[in-house]
């Protein structure tokens, strides 16, 4: 069955839906938003996810990382708001504050020296995190029960949690409320330019359109040179442990242990090059589990109740790709593997973008040449 | 710790004590991992603890079983209790706990007899304290001597109800009455599959018998009962029951409910193993050879986790793994290995004969399958079928994407009771099969484990 | 089936019990209505399966929280109690 768009967008995943829906809500009813995504057993890194709204460890060595990421931290709490309205389904944003712990003096020492260049970089705008100590920890989390080791952490202000399982599934509530066309089990196989627009094939028949935006994560290698894009997509896995539900730890969210708005503890993460393996190692569970104990020694009695591993869309440079085709005008590409950080910047601001047909300066930033 | 053993078998039910008693007697060294504390698994539970001469014992048939434990103790495979499977990986490292320390068990053969479970079927009022399934009230019978003595109903389908309700009647328990909910047309469908149900006379008359008996007893039988709900505030204390156009109310203290078993998949499926739906059992099944061997190298299965037969089978059918593990090992070669199953096949094949007519006649009622939009079925999570369906219906896709989006099947029970319920519903709400809208995938932990069982593990 | 009957504490009540029983069986036995609380939604829950898949006899046992009740044989002295809350947190 053939059909006709405004725009095809290739990707189910949080990156094509927070695109997708910031679409289809410019456009409103009349937008002609398709979106095109896989079935239920899809290499779906959407799924697996640690749930971090991230800024303070972001754009070391690229600064428009950092204050691209920024943006999306300062817009996150309008978005999340706006689709909890529309949608009902409740993202959980909580901008806590978020912190990365030293467990020894060397950690601690690599850190700062993190920290302090990525202040110097920042130079006009102002970069927010600092390192504290044990003792501000304690103030910080006055119910925490810390490990011996834990000497200190970095602190980011800007930084925050949501539910990834909730935003995913927001966004598709939100694109079936402002009438995308959100089609599973489609996944692209060919994109072909014609003299106007494109041709998107899927087992479910082509559809025409005169724009498409690829945001397949792994799958956007396969059709990107069709469109003019050389982007490099890199997997990398990563494993979490998803622990049982416990009380109230009353603990701020941290690189490799927070706690979900349920209950749950979520601990991680390994980063792991393996190619397109999805399977949980023990024994990466185990390791990342013993750090953890390390920071808070009470988990020892809380019980995993799932691990998991997904596969990362990482760039050479970890930062994203966004690039507007200059051969062939009207095919997007974007790419990243800060997905739920970057949600709201990608629903707001580059789905605006990419309505216009014409990249701001702050988004031309990351184009893919950078990496060449 | 970790430790290495050429054939590995996970449960000491029928499947698994005969595998290993087999391969061990062939001298193939054999390690039986087992969650249980001692060798039976559920059909064979406490077999070594029961007294014969028990009231209702004989229902079990006791002497083959404890003839089957026996043998299995005596044949050289060593056995390991209280231990828990929590991770299989492809390269056959089998990743256990004993409850405080994990540990990995490297083998060259891996066979799952994990068995059956009692089909979850999601009603109205089913998470009360007080309603329980009659495979639970069969454990406490068998390892307690446990039977209800007031204010107790049964109520569902299978051959294992009227088997339970004999064996508690014997030993002195009480029921209010027995609501079935087996579909009268089922019997009517299942005559064609009476003559070769012939064939297998022995376990119709034993069935017929137990049926017999308990209707005998005087106990109240309610038949063609087509929905139960199960009412109270806290507890049970009334059940619901609609039989032809209306409901009736009676007190209730407790609930004993049956749906027939299915396989036990979590294991199988962990390994990303092919599966594939069963019409005539209404479960998905791991697709297997002749002899048990998975699509997954070096991995088996057998007993009721390949597709219900029942227990006498389930042993058949180990014996059969334990020749074809000690073929793969180099100790029989197959032409021996064959030659050692001829009888075994055509033993199994006798078992076998039964099984489309019990299909049949204990189909699920159709109407209980898709529960109403305000039933809970994740009883973990405590997702209704509607939040399912909704879901269901703005992914287009399957139980995992739902699972994402609900929440469905991600608290302990990692979906073992709400999987198939929602495979059910998402197909049914979707117009589609089950078998095209697949399950749950499988997260390990297979059961929960500490963190600090997890941290204790070793690196290889 | 002759054996010696041990003592357990089914929330601090003495319950004598068959060393062959489950602790969630020894609550039965004692009487207990419910071994938990949901953590979802404070319901009170029961044992329902008796052989570890569903989870609903999660119980605290010589202080151990979240053990499958059904799957532990009781022994001497133990101390077996309901799972009230989410979990309580040290």
């Amino acid at each position: 069955m053939n059909s006709m768009a405004n725009v095809v967008v290739i990707g189910g995943g949080v990156v094509g839906s927070a695109i997708a829906y910031g679409l289809a809500k410019i456009g409103g009813r009349g937008a002609g938003v398709v979106v095109l995504d896989e079935g239920d057993d899809a290499i779906r890194a959407s799924r697996v996810n640690f749930g971090l709204v991230w800024l303070h460890s972001k754009g070391d060595g690229m600064a428009a990382y950092g204050f691209w990421t920024r943006k999306s931290c300062d817009i996150w709490r309008q978005f999340a708001d706006e689709i909890r309205d529309e949608t009902g389904v409740n993202t959980h944003y909580v901008k806590s504050g978020g912190l990365n712990y030293c467990l020894s003096e060397a950690e601690f020492e690599t850190r700062t020296e993190m920290i302090t260049r990525m202040r110097e970089q920042a130079d006009n705008d102002p970069y927010e995190a600092r390192m504290i100590d044990r003792a501000e920890l304690q103030r910080l989390m006055p119910r925490a029960q810390f490990g011996h080791e834990v000497l200190g952490a970095s602190f980011g202000p800007h930084d925050g949690t949501c539910s990834p399982l909730n935003l995913l599934h927001a966004l598709h509530a939100g694109l079936k409320k402002h009438g995308a066309d959100y089609r599973p089990n489609s996944p692209a196989l060919e994109v072909k330019p014609l003299a106007q627009g494109f041709e998107v094939r899927t087992p479910r028949g082509t559809i025409t359109t005169p724009k498409v935006v690829l945001a397949a994560g792994h799958g956007s290698m396969k059709l990107e040179r069709a469109l003019g894009f050389d982007v490099e997509i890199i997997a990398e896995r990563g494993q979490i442990v998803v622990t049982e539900r416990v009380a109230d730890m009353g603990i701020l969210p941290a690189n490799g242990v927070r706690q979900t708005v349920e209950g749950t503890v979520i601990i991680g993460s390994t980063t792991e090059d393996v190619g397109f393996d999805t399977s949980t190692t023990p024994q990466a569970g185990a390791t990342m589990v013993r750090r953890q104990l390390r920071v808070f020694p009470a988990l020892a009695h809380v019980r995993a109740v799932r691990t998991w591993a997904g596969l990362r869309t990482l760039t050479r440079d970890e930062c994203p790709v966004y690039e507007a085709s200059e051969q062939y005008p009207g095919a997007f590409i974007a790419t990243c593997h800060s997905g739920v950080t970057l949600a709201a910047v990608h629903a707001k601001v580059l789905a605006d973008a990419i309505h216009r047909g014409k990249f701001t300066p702050e988004i031309g930033a990351f184009h893919g040449r950078r990496l060449k | 710790m970790s430790s290495a053993c050429d054939f590995l078998v996970i449960g000491a039910g029928p499947a698994g004590m005969a595998a290993a008693a087999t391969a061990a007697k062939l001298g193939v060294s054999t390690l039986v991992v087992d969650e249980q504390p001692a060798p039976g698994g559920q059909i064979y539970r406490g077999v070594e603890q029961r007294d014969a001469n028990k009231p209702g014992v004989s229902h079990d048939d006791w002497a083959r079983c404890a003839a089957l434990a026996q043998e299995f103790r005596a044949s050289g495979a060593r056995y390991q209790p209280n231990t828990q499977v929590w991770q299989l990986e492809k390269n056959r490292k089998v990743y256990v706990s004993d409850g405080a320390k994990a540990s990995c068990i490297t083998a060259k053969r891996v066979l799952i007899a994990t068995g059956a479970m009692e089909r979850p079927l999601p009603f109205p009022g089913w998470t009360l304290p007080g309603v329980m399934t009659v495979g639970a009230a069969q454990i406490l019978y068998k390892t307690s001597g446990w039977v209800p003595h007031a204010g107790a109903w049964i109520a569902g389908s299978g051959p294992l109800l009227w088997l339970y309700a004999a064996q508690a009647l014997e030993a002195g328990g009480k029921f209010e009455g027995i609501l079935d909910t087996t579909p009268k047309a089922n019997y009517v469908h299942a005559l064609r599959h009476g003559i070769n149900a012939l064939r297998a006379k022995e376990y119709l008359d034993r069935g017929m018998a137990l049926q017999q008996s308990v209707r005998k007893s005087g106990v109240r039988i309610i038949d063609d009962v087509n929905a139960i709900e199960a009412k109270g505030d806290g507890a049970l204390n009334r059940v619901h029951v609609h039989t032809g156009r209306h409901w009736q109310d009676m007190p209730a203290t407790r609930l004993l409910v049956h749906q027939g078993i299915v396989p036990n998949t979590h294991t199988t499926r962990s390994l990303n193993a092919a599966h594939r739906w069963d019409k005539a059992q209404h479960a998905f099944a791991p697709v297997a050879d002749a002899w048990g061997n998975l699509d997954a190298e070096g991995y088996a299965v057998a007993g009721d986790g390949a597709g219900i037969a029942g227990a006498e089978a389930a042993a058949v059918q180990g014996r059969l793994a334990g020749l074809e593990a000690a073929r793969a090992l180099g100790v029989i070669d197959a032409a021996q290995r064959d030659q050692q199953a001829m009888p075994l096949q055509a033993e199994l094949k006798q078992h076998l004969a039964i099984r489309p007519f019990l299909d049949q006649v204990f189909a699920p009622r159709a109407g209980l399958l898709t529960p109403h939009d305000d039933v809970l079925v994740c009883r973990c999570e405590c997702i209704t079928a509607k939040q399912i369906r909704e879901a269901a219906m703005l992914a287009g896709m399957g139980p995992n994407q739902v699972k994402a989006f609900t929440r469905c099947g991600m608290g302990p029970c990692q979906g073992r009771m709400c999987g198939m319920a929602a495979t059910e519903i998402i197909a049914h709400a979707r117009g589609v099969s089950a078998t095209d809208i697949g399950v749950f995938n499988v997260r390990p932990p297979l059961k929960p484990l500490s963190l600090a069982e997890l941290a204790a593990l070793q690196a290889p | 089936m002759s054996q010696e009957l041990i003592t357990v504490y089914v929330e601090g009540t003495p319950v004598s019990v068959s060393p062959h029983d489950s602790a969630a069986a020894a609550a039965l036995k004692a009487g207990l209505a419910h071994t938990r609380l949901s953590p979802v939604s404070g319901e009170p829950r029961a044992p329902y399966c008796m052989m570890g898949v569903c989870f609903e006899c999660l119980m605290v046992i010589d202080g151990v929280p979240s053990r499958q009740a059904c799957m532990v044989r009781v022994h001497a002295g133990m101390r077996i109690e309901r799972q009230n809350e989410a979990k309580v947190w040290a």
